[in-house]
């Protein structure tokens, strides 16, 4: 078996870091780094080719120039190539957009899998690979815990509401990553020099025909309301009353 | 890209790690293998030999990162990187290179082993000899104060192979602990307290004569060299140690209230913040400076010797302001930042104390205004 990996990676504001909102806007001066669940596939991708089911992982993302650092890291963690589509600062980029470029791109480049982080950490969509896979008309396995290569399919365990269910998965696939399928390398001093002589192709929507222009608008962004203090209640009975007419969710 | 590899393995390796490996006193084998698979053991070893091919300012930012979060795992990379390898890369033969480069690079810590007993800032009075039998040297001798020596599997011992030439006879071997090393004695230090520091003895110990590294006779030449630049890599981890502080202390001060006011609110402590925080930046800039020149080729003496002399001040400075403006707290050893009061000390001393720095700066001077 001699996969084609391609692996969408995506630049976000770093998971650490508290996020602010000043003037209606998030404030994005602040530290960025790759999706967690982006690592999480970027390394299963990569554990794939060693095991020698795939024999190339490209890292695509779609963002602007600083982008490129998000590549590197993905190519310094073991991916071979990597594309880079390019949108102006401060574009935003939805997920049926992203799902558009990406599918210009798998016409293109023919992957065998696209493997996905489940979800970005500052959207919290999670709807990217499943949009992909509804344009390709492929199969789709999200939330992998644990993939297993059988032959020409992928044995896919899912977490879901209920447990965990297990899918066979016919090739061309996409999977998306969930928290317990892996943990990512880190990026040793040797691989991150090796990183910088691998291959970078850069591009537009426009030259994949892709209008990015959101489908949806934001209205509006704020801070949720700040925790005031709890009460202690003496019955059930009082917190009855409570919940009915102080917080009125009853 | 490189900073933040480093950021991230400090933080998610070595941190939960550090407080227990102060306590405890020893650099646990983890974060040694850590380091090894990282590439942080070979940063400016080349490619073919299994290290990473980075460049010197690569390493020093290496070491300020891992500073950061623990400045005794950050000198046992930086004794490692600046001044053991450098001095192979420098001055081995192809055989010395091929044979110990790759070893330091993979799995095998090093050692430099210059100072003795009698032989601290005098470091040409150095009393261990190297007498020749046939094609080996006999080596006998002690040294004192020698970081990494517990772990160590590959020592530079600078042995007189000829006392009545003086400093002239001072050469460097390359001794392998299985050569005979004896360790003496574990230090118990105030600062840096898991990176080990030992006194060693060496007991007729025969090392082969292809072991010399460079020339017979020019041990003190490599050593006041390979001295200059390691000295631009404490500077780096004393910034580490001034970052660190600020790391821990301002976010605190952000949340801690007094009379209705976060601590980081009162004008009084902004300004000795901003105070540390412009010696810090200063501090910086000398060393990458210093850096730049080294990598240059061009003279970095002087600017070496500011670095390291300014950074450890900064350094001292910088935690002990820290824990003044985080309170009581900031006192505890569970807080994290006492450590790196008592980690700042070491800084004034060695590679070269802050006495002596003073001196080489006013030397050099003069030479500029004859």
């Amino acid at each position: 078996m001699s996969l084609k990996l391609l692996v969408p990676v995506k630049r976000v504001i770093d998971y650490a870091v508290k996020v602010r909102v000043t003037g209606g806007k998030i404030d994005t001066n602040v530290k960025h780094s790759m999706n967690p669940f982006d690592e999480i596939a970027v390394e299963e991708a990569v554990r794939m080719r060693e095991k020698k089911f795939a024999k190339e992982v490209i890292a695509v993302t779609i963002g602007p120039a600083k982008s490129a650092e998000t590549l590197r890291t993905a190519l310094a963690m073991g991916a071979d190539r990597a594309i880079h589509v390019e949108v102006p600062e401060n574009s935003e980029v939805l997920p049926l957009q992203v799902a558009k470029l990406l599918k210009a791109i798998a016409e293109k480049e023919k992957p065998d899998v696209v493997f996905l982080g489940k979800q970005a950490i500052d959207d919290d969509s999670s709807q990217t690979g499943q949009m992909l896979a509804g344009l390709m008309g492929w199969s789709q396995a999200a939330f992998a815990n644990k993939i297993e290569v059988s032959g020409d399919k992928l044995t896919v365990t899912r977490e879901v509401d209920g447990g965990l269910e297990t899918i066979a998965s016919k090739l061309p696939t996409i999977i998306t990553t969930d928290l317990r399928l892996n943990e990512p390398r880190y990026a040793t001093l040797p691989n991150i020099m090796k990183a910088k002589k691998k291959k970078v192709d850069k591009m537009t929507p426009a030259d994949l025909k892709v209008d990015i222009t959101p489908s949806i608008e934001t209205i509006k962004i704020e801070e949720p309301p700040k925790r005031a203090g709890g009460k202690k209640v003496e019955s059930v009975d009082e917190l009855v009353e409570k919940l009915k007419n102080e917080a009125k969710v009853l | 890209m490189l900073k933040e590899a480093v950021q991230k393995f400090a933080r998610e390796a070595v941190k939960p790690r550090v407080f227990e490996m102060d306590e405890n006193e020893i650099l646990e084998k983890p974060i040694w293998d850590g380091l090894f698979e990282q590439g942080l053991m070979g940063i400016e070893t080349p490619e073919e030999l299994g290290g990473a091919g980075m460049s010197f300012t690569a390493a020093i930012i290496a070491v300020e990162e891992l500073a950061r979060i623990d400045p005794s795992v950050s000198v046992a990379c930086d004794v490692h990187n600046t001044l053991v390898n450098t001095m192979l890369r420098h001055h081995g033969s192809q055989f010395l290179k091929e044979k110990y480069l790759t070893r330091l690079a993979t799995d095998t810590v090093g050692s430099f082993c210059l100072t003795e007993a009698g032989a601290g800032s005098d470091a040409f009075a150095l009393a261990t000899t190297a007498t020749k039998k046939g094609d080996k040297y006999i080596i006998n001798g002690g040294k004192m104060w020698i970081t990494n020596s517990w772990e160590a599997g590959i020592y530079l011992v600078f042995a007189n192979v000829d006392p009545s030439k003086g400093y002239k006879g001072i050469t460097c071997f390359v001794v392998e602990k299985e050569m005979g090393v004896h360790i003496n004695k574990k230090e118990k230090k105030l600062g840096i307290k898991c990176s080990s520091t030992c006194e060693l003895s060496f007991d007729d110990i025969e090392v082969p004569a292809e072991n010399i590294l460079g020339e017979i006779g020019k041990g003190y030449k490599y050593a006041i060299e390979i001295l200059n630049e390691g000295r631009i890599g404490i500077a780096a981890q004393m910034l580490g140690i001034a970052q660190g502080s600020l790391d821990i202390a301002l976010p605190y001060m952000n949340q801690r209230k007094q009379f209705g006011t976060a601590i980081i609110d009162f004008q009084g402590i902004q300004h000795q913040v901003a105070q540390v925080a412009m010696e810090l930046e200063a501090a910086r800039l000398l060393t990458y400076n210093a850096a730049r020149l080294k990598q240059e080729g061009a003279s970095f003496i002087k600017e070496a010797a500011m670095a390291k002399l300014f950074a450890t001040q900064v350094a001292e400075k910088a935690a002990s302001k820290a824990i003044e403006w985080v309170g009581g707290v900031g006192f505890t050893r569970d807080f994290g930042l006492e450590k790196f009061y008592r980690d700042a000390k070491i800084g004034a001393i060695y590679e070269g104390t802050n006495n002596i720095q003073l001196q080489t700066i006013a030397k050099l001077l003069r030479k500029e205004y004859p």
